[in-house]
């Protein structure tokens, strides 16, 4: 499985907002074999990086321990309509992807 | 399906090899500076008792922490225990939601940094079926 497209919906929410992400990614352990008996090599999202118009408000680092096509929920202070959020991702193998959405 | 390349993501932090090469919660709790992590109520772990499907196990984590600047999360009994490290920025809240693979029955453990210290919560999560596998 490759990697593919990605999914964002920032809302507000009381005081913040929530910002769900899901990205298409088949986060391989490295432990996994293909039908004839190969080892499927590591390959997995390892940076997950969430602007704020345009400023980075959250830098993280993950590993092959999240689960297959990754889904998060981030929250930032406050918040407006309209406001741009991004999120982006960088894999072991130097592929990437990234997305935005407006806060509705 | 054609990625988005027109804009690597290229300027982020590095990833930290020590610790997620980690074979031991211990040896991963060094890595990221956290050895003497303290027990603490603040820090809020959400998740299922049991698991009946260990490749997705839903987790919430809130740290209640004044000050809290970053939340890592461990899956102790994992082939590499250290999931994530999620670092916090101004305008951001110390929350994150995420699903993780568990091999079989562990402490999911929780750690917090807040000012210049680290903090820990521990969960037990049952698991019926492991997620390792793939």
């Amino acid at each position: 499985m490759a990697a593919g497209p990605m999914k964002i919906r920032a809302t507000l929410a009381g005081g913040f907002t929530e910002i769900r992400v899901l990205m298409t990614h088949p986060m391989e352990t490295g432990q996994r074999k293909d039908p004839e008996g190969r080892i499927v090599p590591m390959h997995f999202i390892q940076n997950v990086t969430v602007k704020l118009n345009g400023k980075t408000v959250i830098d993280s680092q993950i590993s092959q321990g999240v689960s297959r096509n990754p889904v998060f929920s981030f929250r930032i202070k406050g918040g407006a309509r309209g406001d741009k959020v991004e999120v982006g991702w960088l894999d072991n193998h130097g592929e990437s992807s990234s997305i935005e959405a407006a806060v509705a | 399906m054609a990625l988005t390349l027109l804009r690597p993501w290229a300027a982020l932090a590095a990833w930290n090899k020590e610790a997620f090469g980690a074979r031991s919660a211990a040896d991963a709790l060094k890595g990221i500076g956290a050895a003497d992590a303290a027990p603490s109520a603040e820090l809020v772990i959400e998740a299922p008792e049991i698991a009946e499907n260990g490749a997705v196990v839903p987790i919430e984590i809130a740290s209640k922490l004044p000050g809290t600047s970053s939340i890592a999360v461990l899956v102790d009994k994992n082939p590499f225990p250290l999931v994530g490290k999620f670092d916090f920025r101004e305008g951001a809240v110390p929350f994150v939601k995420l699903n993780v693979k568990m091999g079989e029955t562990s402490e999911v453990r929780v750690i917090a940094l807040a000012g210049a210290k680290s903090y820990a919560a521990t969960k037990e999560i049952k698991v019926t079926i492991g997620g390792c596998g793939g």
